[in-house]
């Protein structure tokens, strides 16, 4: 116990500052607060798999939230039937012709041995496929696109439950994990980062621009929920009920019968979006729990042990046997696989799709903030990053505010220093982050919660 | 008539722009090289450091059109530049004293710095947010035109109009000047010289008395140039928009890399490679195919290989096909 004081200490401070805001903002606030967090924890337990476990830096990881949220889209959407029979064919043939392409490729690869030529058969295969895929498909895509634009306009999904899209969704996102992998995984670090960077930006240009896959920048809105709808709750009775016993001894304050009435419909109103974000917590702490003990699990065995010891000795490990390439492609795929459920599980719980809204600086870089404060290597370490960088950034716009009041209180309201501050309140947060990441990076570089290595 | 047509045509939409915009990459990648073949880390707040250069260009502009100060034909900006680049100078090295000169005598990874450098992409781009808001700001005054399209048809008679920009021309100029006096002095003078010899060996050029201190400090000036001119230009040519320049920032490390990174005149050469294949790529020929073949054989189609909205994409797809062929780059990488 005496052990882990300092975690069970960090994590209540972090419980307690998320019980404050639910006491002086309003719980709502909160709970959406702890909801973002927890997704934040998923996402930041994928990206301190790779960098934490085998120290592989992967700034790809907006790509990887991107496809989540896409398996999302793909999964709980009706199929617009219209656009399947308008272009259906035309995609599906195309899918077969890269399919075959790649076949081709991969033949032309095993049969014969490097040399000039097979690099000409190489690119002329792949140039004359492209063209054939873009002269088959585009007739398809513009009628796709031309079914109901304003409301549809592209294929539609499967129509399945979304809880499906967030095994789907760690699908796809290690499936593209394994191709970069392939690709990449053998470049020098910073090699790396840049690389998965620029991979995953065009990640995100093909699906900010292909509308009859995504539907692109015209979003698409209204997912189906796995939770109850706000709407819904207010008129059921059971949880009208609930409301009343949870406010018992307020609403029995209120003598006259209409004013309790309004005041429980209130009360219910505001109950039923607390309900649903309830649900959603429920939820996505299962997620973190069960992803949790798994890796934990995983740090412990002998798997994880090989890990540390690559991470720690690329070419000693190596010597021992240990297939270093093999295994760093595999965590590549464990790690961006989590960030793809946590993609599928933001978009879960938006209930909307928004491809413009995928930036890098969110996305990826306030991830490796999180990974990097919270201790990289610790798995509560990176959950508790992903829950005190997200609770500062979100809360860096009032403390922005309050220190700017402090410190402008001798100037006037009308003062153009002062109200030029309070407009520009909202990039306070960069200013913390920043801050923040430079200050842990240079005291405390192993972050608040330091990988241990307990033999057990 | 129609060939002729045909070339103004591909050098007014093509070769133009992919000049302007290659000598404003080219600007920017250099910075990204010289930081990593000297200072030995691949610098994530580029975009922000020009960003930031930008700003300090446009608040003195505003001051010096406040005092009614101006060139003329020429924008005001101009006048701006030397100030803005000691303004500038000054914030690199003040960052560099409190932040990268720690990790630096601690030997730390090029990673570490990596993320270090991450932490001043935030601060910057929080202080340039602050400073000036996130908002579109276009700060030219001056001749806006060389030639316009309708003046060129006029003299010359042809269909076809041609537009050059006098920013488009200033960009090109400038950026030619200072990449000359910059290789002149990277490869002439003692100071140079002992540049590419920290970056080649640092052991070896600390044995030959090479002073670290003073190496590092100058190649902060020198980045501090080439971030606010190139940074500058860009905002005169487009319009300077905090969030376009952190964008910037990839196609810039795609130059570098392409160019071999650690090779100045590599990343100069990339900057362009970027950006002529960002336009030949994007660029719809049909226009083109019509002047240049007989009306029988004119396409249905725009002709045009990618899509618009992949202009980056190409760019990021070039950068994997060379990390994959010739990880080092087209021009042998980290050799100053």
């Amino acid at each position: 116990m005496r052990k882990n004081l300092n975690v069970i200490a960090a994590y209540s401070i972090m419980m307690g500052l998320i019980i404050l805001v639910g006491i002086f903002q309003s719980w709502n606030i909160a709970l959406s607060i702890f909801n973002l967090c927890l997704i934040s924890a998923v996402m930041t337990m994928g990206a301190n798999i790779q960098w934490g476990y085998a120290g592989l830096i992967n700034f790809g990881i907006m790509g990887y939230t991107a496809l989540g949220g896409l398996a999302a889209v793909l999964i709980s959407v009706n199929p617009v039937q219209e656009a399947w029979s308008a272009g259906g064919f035309n995609i599906l043939f195309s899918l077969f012709l890269i399919i075959g392409m790649i076949l081709a490729v991969r033949y032309v690869l095993k049969k014969y041995d490097k040399s000039k030529l097979r690099t000409y058969i190489i690119a002329t295969i792949i140039i004359s496929g492209i063209i054939l895929v873009r002269f088959v498909s585009e007739p398809g895509i513009e009628a796709i696109e031309e079914v109901n634009p304003a409301k549809t306009g592209f294929l539609g999904g499967f129509g399945l439950p979304i809880i499906f899209s967030w095994i789907v969704g760690a699908v796809f996102a290690g499936g593209l994990a394994f191709i970069i992998g392939k690709v990449a995984l053998g470049l020098r670090a910073d090699y790396l980062a840049i690389a998965t960077l620029l991979i995953s930006e065009i990640v995100i240009a093909i699906i900010k621009h292909e509308d009859w896959l995504t539907r692109g920048v015209k979003n698409v809105i209204g997912l189906k929920r796995p939770a109850p709808y706000e709407v819904d709750l207010q008129q059921t009775d059971w949880f009208i009920n609930l409301v009343e016993k949870f406010n018992f001894s307020k609403l029995n304050l209120i003598q006259d019968f209409s004013e309790r009435q309004s005041a429980l419909n209130q009360l219910v109103i505001e109950g039923s979006s607390i309900f649903v974000k309830l649900c959603y917590s429920g939820l996505f702490l299962v997620v973190v729990i069960i992803l949790l003990i798994l890796t934990q699990k995983a740090l412990y065995s002998p798997w994880g042990r090989m890990m540390r010891a690559i991470r720690d000795n690329e070419e000693a490990a190596n010597a021992m046997g240990k297939n270093v390439v093999k295994q760093h492609l595999l965590i590549f795929v464990l790690g961006s696989a989590i960030v793809g459920i946590a993609g599928a599980m933001l978009v879960t719980q938006d209930g909307l799709f928004t491809p413009g809204s995928y930036r890098p600086m969110r996305y990826t870089f306030l991830i490796w903030v999180m990974v990097i404060v919270g201790g990289s290597g610790n798995n509560f370490g990176a959950i508790l990053g992903g829950f005190a960088v997200w609770f500062l950034w979100i809360e860096a716009a009032p403390i922005g505010l309050y220190l700017v009041n402090l410190t402008t209180a001798g100037l006037e309201d009308t003062h153009f220093l002062k109200q030029h501050l309070i407009e520009s309140v909202p990039y306070f947060r960069f200013l913390m982050m920043g801050i923040g990441l430079l200050l842990i990076m240079r005291y405390r570089p192993k972050g608040i919660l330091p990988e241990k290595i307990e033999i057990k | 008539m129609d060939f002729i047509n045909a070339i103004i045509l591909l050098l007014n939409y093509i070769f133009i722009p992919a000049l302007t915009y290659g000598s404003q990459l080219a600007l920017g990648a250099i910075f990204v090289t010289l930081i990593y073949g000297i200072l030995r880390f691949a610098n994530f707040a580029t975009g922000d450091m020009m960003s930031f250069g930008t700003m300090a260009a446009i608040l003195f502009t505003w001051y010096f059109q406040s005092l009614g100060v101006s060139l003329g034909v020429l924008p005001t900006a101009l006048i701006a530049i030397p100030f803005a680049i000691i303004f500038m100078i000054f914030y690199m090295l003040l960052i560099d004293k409190f932040v990268f000169k720690y990790y630096r005598n601690q030997k730390s990874p090029p990673v570490q710095l990596a993320m270090v450098s991450i932490g001043v992409m935030f601060v910057t781009q929080a202080v340039v947010r602050i400073i000036i808001g996130p908002s579109d700001r276009r700060f030219f005054d001056g001749e806006k035109f060389i030639i316009k399209a309708g003046e060129f048809k006029e003299i010359t008679g042809l269909n076809e109009g041609l537009a050059i920009k006098s920013t488009q021309i200033l960009t090109i100029l400038v950026t030619l000047i200072l990449v000359t006096t910059l290789f002149w002095f990277l490869n002439k003078t003692k100071t140079g010289k002992s540049m590419k010899a920290y970056s080649d060996n640092e052991d070896l050029a600390l044995l030959s008395g090479i002073d670290p201190k003073k190496i590092v400090m100058i190649t902060w000036i020198i980045a501090g140039i080439l971030a606010t001119i190139g940074g500058t230009l860009y905002g005169l040519d487009k319009s300077f928009k905090p969030f376009t320049y952190f964008n910037n920032m990839l196609p810039i490390f795609a130059a570098a890399i392409v160019g071999g990174i650690g090779n100045p005149f590599g990343a100069f050469l990339g900057g362009y490679v970027i950006a002529f294949s960002e336009i030949l790529l994007t660029y719809a020929y049909k226009k083109f195919f019509m002047y240049v073949l007989p009306e029988s054989m004119e396409p249905d189609g725009l002709v045009q290989l990618l899509s618009t909205d992949y202009k980056f994409a190409v760019s990021f797809s070039i950068l994997v096909i060379v990390l994959l062929y010739r990880p080092s780059g087209i021009f042998k990488g980290k050799v100053l």
